[in-house]
């Protein structure tokens, strides 16, 4: 049996179908995986992310210890409520996990992988060192995503007045504190909507709440294909340590400046910039006949060399099969992928593929 | 609980297979097979004329979470094949004694009662 988020008894009285994921038993769909994905693109659903981990950096040197841990800057968050996106690098700069680093009245606060949270915990207590810093995992807090065109809206109807306001003051990528509660507008869906950080004890209260009103609940298999449309990369698969922010898409996330910042994994990053940059890339893949893309499926570019399906699947908003796939530098606009000893052309894209609810491809 | 049609006979590979009037078998996948795929998104068939052999496979049915082969229930010659599942791979999860696969031209027609009743296949999903 793996580990239970405060939501577990109410994902089987919805009749989800559980799964392990990362030690945790969560719900992989609670009927069709499709509509909730459609549900989420078009109108509103709520997800059980109470697996993902909280860590809050307090102390006098909570910045200082996040600008050498972080490839990208908190400098950058110079006001409470702003949050953003960052890789942590290992010394020779593959990524140890990905995060989101929201600035609070009192240093910053952390949202990490679940299926890595031993190694991250350990990484982010190796690294204090020498910093008057804290870190402070909260395991009695659960987390839900709010996410969708309707996410903002219904959750200001729902919630109490002083929780709405928080809502509808709240800009993109942004979070605020309001008591024991974490409201953020944030999420990993390429749609508008909230992640609340909560008491584990109101979590089914308000799941309850939220699904009564007409929210659908939705699966882990619906955050994926989510995720994957809107080309975000989900850690251990399109990226790991072996992998820098160039080869992953997330060059964008690395803060070169000020130069005289000394992040873990700079020196090998500038050195791989010097070289002439990563081998590899990360782009994504569209397969314009029947059939579906899948993790480790080879990519050929002819002319050029090998690579491999990093996360594909079916796109519900696409309708056709759609990937993210790591590829020599040099690959075009053309490649093929071998699905059971066939090979099939694909369009190679940038790895964004619907956001808002758009097709972008 | 899933269904398992009583008059259906079943391979443990989880086909269903159905004796028609004119000699004929039509296959498809049962309920509980649906049901473990998720939402199905494409299937891909065999072409009509093939021979096949007895647990040969046949085809592939492709979910949202993963790929799996489909099996020749029986040994015979493939003589229809239900287009209509290209254009609507999901009424295999919405009606998975409808939505047929292919038809066979068994090779012996005797071949049909060494597959699972109902009560044998239910017991082998519950095992």
């Amino acid at each position: 049996m793996g580990q239970r988020t405060p939501l577990y008894d109410l994902h089987v009285a919805l009749g989800a179908k559980m799964v392990d994921f990362g030690g945790w038993d969560m719900p992989l769909h609670y009927g069709s995986q499709v509509e909730e994905h459609h549900q989420v693109r078009n109108d509103c659903g709520v997800f059980d992310v109470s697996h993902m981990t909280v860590v809050d950096v307090v102390g006098v040197q909570a910045g200082e210890y996040l600008r050498r841990l972080l490839a990208n800057d908190v400098m950058r968050l110079d006001r409470v409520g702003k949050a953003l996106y960052s890789v942590m690098l290992n010394p020779v700069g593959g990524v140890v996990d990905d995060l989101i680093v929201y600035r609070c009245v009192e240093g910053y606060r952390l949202v990490v992988n679940a299926a890595t949270r031993a190694k991250d915990l350990a990484w982010l207590q190796a690294q204090a060192e020498g910093f008057s810093v804290e870190l402070r995992e909260r395991p009695e807090l659960a987390m839900l995503a709010v996410q969708g065109p309707h996410a903002l809206e219904r959750c200001t109807e729902l919630l109490s007045p002083e929780r709405a306001a928080v809502v509808r003051e709240l800009k993109p990528f942004h979070g605020l504190a309001l008591g024991e509660w974490f409201i953020a507008r944030t999420g990993y869906t390429g749609e508008d909507g909230l992640e609340i950080i909560l008491p584990a004890g109101e979590a089914p209260g308000l799941f309850n709440e939220l699904v009564g009103a007409g929210i659908a609940p939705a699966g882990l298999g619906a955050r994926d294909t989510l995720r994957l449309e809107a080309g975000l990369n989900l850690y251990g698969q399109d990226m790991d340590e072996g992998v820098t922010p160039q080869a992953a898409n997330l060059a964008w996330t690395v803060a070169w400046e000020p130069a005289d910042r000394d992040f873990i994994g700079r020196n090998a990053l500038e050195a791989q910039r010097a070289a002439g940059g990563a081998e590899t890339k990360l782009v994504g893949l569209v397969l314009e006949e029947r059939g579906v893309l899948r993790a480790h499926q080879v990519v050929r570019v002819a002319g050029i060399g090998d690579g491999e399906i990093t996360s594909g699947s079916f796109s519900p908003t696409l309708g056709k099969s759609i990937a993210l796939a790591r590829v020599p530098a040099g690959t075009g606009e053309r490649a093929e992928v071998e699905i059971r000893g066939k090979w099939y052309p694909v369009r190679v894209v940038k790895p964004n593929f619907v956001r808002h609810g758009k097709p972008l491809i | 609980m899933s269904n398992v049609p009583a008059e259906l006979r079943y391979a443990s590979s989880h086909e269903w297979a159905r004796l028609e009037a004119d000699g004929s078998v039509t296959v498809g996948i049962t309920d509980h097979a649906q049901e473990a795929l998720g939402d199905v998104v494409f299937v891909e068939l065999p072409e009509v004329g093939k021979s096949l052999g007895a647990s040969e496979a046949a085809g592939v049915v492709e979910s949202v979470k993963a790929a799996s082969d489909i099996y020749a229930p029986l040994a015979g010659e493939v003589i229809a094949v239900n287009e209509a599942l290209a254009d609507a791979p999901e009424s295999v999860n919405s009606d998975p004694y409808g939505a047929w696969f292919f038809k066979l031209k068994p090779a012996s027609a005797a071949d049909l009662d060494q597959l699972l009743d109902a009560a044998a296949y239910q017991a082998s999903c519950d095992a």
